[in-house]
């Protein structure tokens, strides 16, 4: 029988959109074939919750869905308890998620103490440092399904992940959402003119969207294989990183007509000289429809 | 080497400065300014093309040179208020020390746009300038001594106001020296623009 990785996992503090999202992996019945879940919140796995927490069962990989706090219980259990015990027998842990990694919406729930596994959104969390060298976190809301799985492949062939400050896989994370986004062209020229669900327009400089300064692979490898939130019209909403949510997701905040936040690396003055240069020419082709029918 | 030509080239902008300041800049030709630096005329078309040329040069000259002088401004660990006070003198401090730059910026720059059209669309030959206005403005903003509004009303409201103190000094206009008006326009200029 093929040797399968025994993999564990555990909702926290969830709305369960990582467990929704890992469903549209196109490639699930390899991936099955490839892994095991002894319990997962939705697929049919040989053990139940109860088993999980009464008893040890052999495992390879912890996954952590959502924000975490000892005041919340999964079968009667606290899940930091739950996560003790495992975190001893496997090779890895996994956070899936911004919930888990940095706290993200969850962090808001009302639970005492509330964060990422060993992040409290950037500032690292004194929580389970013992298992700071045994983790990888892949951020997201949702996270991305293939991120998840390669990271789970990486770990099956004992590839070495190089990881960033909040442990995330630089094959991953080390880009900006910016990077092959479809209106780059429009960023260049700094046109927004932008109208949501339309194709035209950079979303930058009026419409709020973070994917300069966000870290991911959504424009490198597209959701259900074919798209991402900025190709089909919505700005990027910085799912990724700690600070996510922001409020007004819509709008950009500025300060005398300057972004708060710039590309990632890219100095204050440097963007200004560029953003000069680019404002004092008019690009007609990119002002209009360029389907105008 | 490169550093010797660069040096004759702001020799040869700062000669062109104080001739077009003195006999207006249609007036001025390039032998004029060849003459004035004791070079030959086809000399100086080794540093510089045409008038046109230098024309361009002169102003991205003169907004290097304010621009590094607000920049060492923006980079004080001072108040908006503190930094408001003290761009204005530095502007007039320059419109005193060196009348042709601001000169020619308001006299040829803002006035002849045929001459720049070409290569100085925008404020792309102005860029360090405007570069640390936008600065000054935006730290204010964040910090919130300034109130949040369009870039455009901001800066006109604050270099036209300068600009115009300096078109007036230089009309003979002015009964008193810019100095004497710092403290009020500083006082208008902050109290326009910040959130109190």
């Amino acid at each position: 029988m093929k040797n399968k990785m025994r993999v564990l996992w555990l909702s926290a503090i969830a709305c369960n959109g990582n467990t929704h999202a890992f469903l549209n992996y196109p490639y699930m019945e390899q991936f099955l074939d490839d892994f095991e879940f002894i319990y997962h919140p939705v697929i049919d796995s040989e053990y139940s919750l109860e088993d999980i927490v009464s008893k040890e069962i052999p495992c390879d990989i912890l996954l952590i869905e959502g924000a975490i706090s000892k005041e919340f219980q999964r079968a009667d259990v606290s899940v930091v308890d739950i996560i003790e015990k495992y975190s001893k027998i496997v090779q890895k842990i996994v956070t899936v998620g911004t919930c888990a990694t940095f706290g993200g919406i969850f962090r808001e729930s009302g639970y005492e103490e509330t964060s990422g596994m060993h992040f409290d959104q950037d500032k690292p969390s004194q929580k389970f440092q013992d298992l700071i060298d045994k983790t990888i976190s892949v951020s997201g809301c949702p996270v991305h399904p293939e991120v998840l799985v390669n990271t789970l492949y990486a770990i099956k062939k004992n590839a070495a992940l190089k990881l960033d400050n909040f442990l995330r896989p630089k094959e991953f994370y080390a880009y900006t959402i910016h990077n092959g986004c479809t209106r780059n062209e429009y960023f260049e020229y700094k046109v927004d003119n932008h109208q949501f669900g339309k194709l035209e327009g950079c979303m930058f400089y009026d419409h709020g969207c973070q994917a300069p300064f966000t870290h991911g692979s959504c424009n490198k490898i597209l959701w259900n294989e074919i798209n991402s939130k900025t190709r089909a019209g919505l700005s990027c909403m910085g799912c990724t990183e700690p600070t996510f949510p922001r409020q007004n997701l819509f709008s950009t905040k500025k300060n005398m007509a300057i972004p708060e936040n710039l590309p990632v690396g890219v100095g204050k003055r440097v963007y200004l000289t560029l953003a000069g240069i680019s404002k004092a020419f008019k690009i007609d082709r990119l002002e209009k429809k360029l389907i105008d029918d | 080497m490169l550093d010797k030509k660069q040096l004759k080239k702001e020799q040869i902008m700062q000669s062109a400065l104080e001739l077009f300041a003195s006999k207006g800049f249609y007036s001025t030709t390039i032998p004029d300014i060849a003459l004035s630096l004791k070079m030959s005329v086809g000399n100086m078309y080794n540093y510089f093309k045409s008038k046109d040329v230098l024309a361009r040069e002169i102003i991205k000259y003169i907004s290097e040179y304010l621009g590094k002088k607000l920049r060492e401004i923006n980079e004080e660990d001072i108040s908006t208020k503190e930094k408001t006070r003290k761009i204005i003198e530095e502007y007039f401090k320059t419109a005193s020390l060196k009348p042709e730059m601001i000169d020619y910026f308001l006299r040829i720059y803002l006035s002849n746009r045929e001459v720049f059209k070409d290569g100085c669309e925008g404020m792309i030959c102005v860029n360090e300038f405007v570069t640390e206005i936008m600065i000054y403005f935006e730290e204010g903003v964040k910090c919130k001594d300034l109130r949040e509004q369009d870039f455009f009303s901001a800066f006109g409201l604050f270099m036209g106001y300068l600009g115009g103190m300096v078109f007036l000094k230089g009309e003979n206009v002015l009964p008193k020296d810019l100095n004497d008006y710092v403290d009020d326009i500083t006082f208008n200029i902050y109290k326009a623009l910040s959130t109190e």
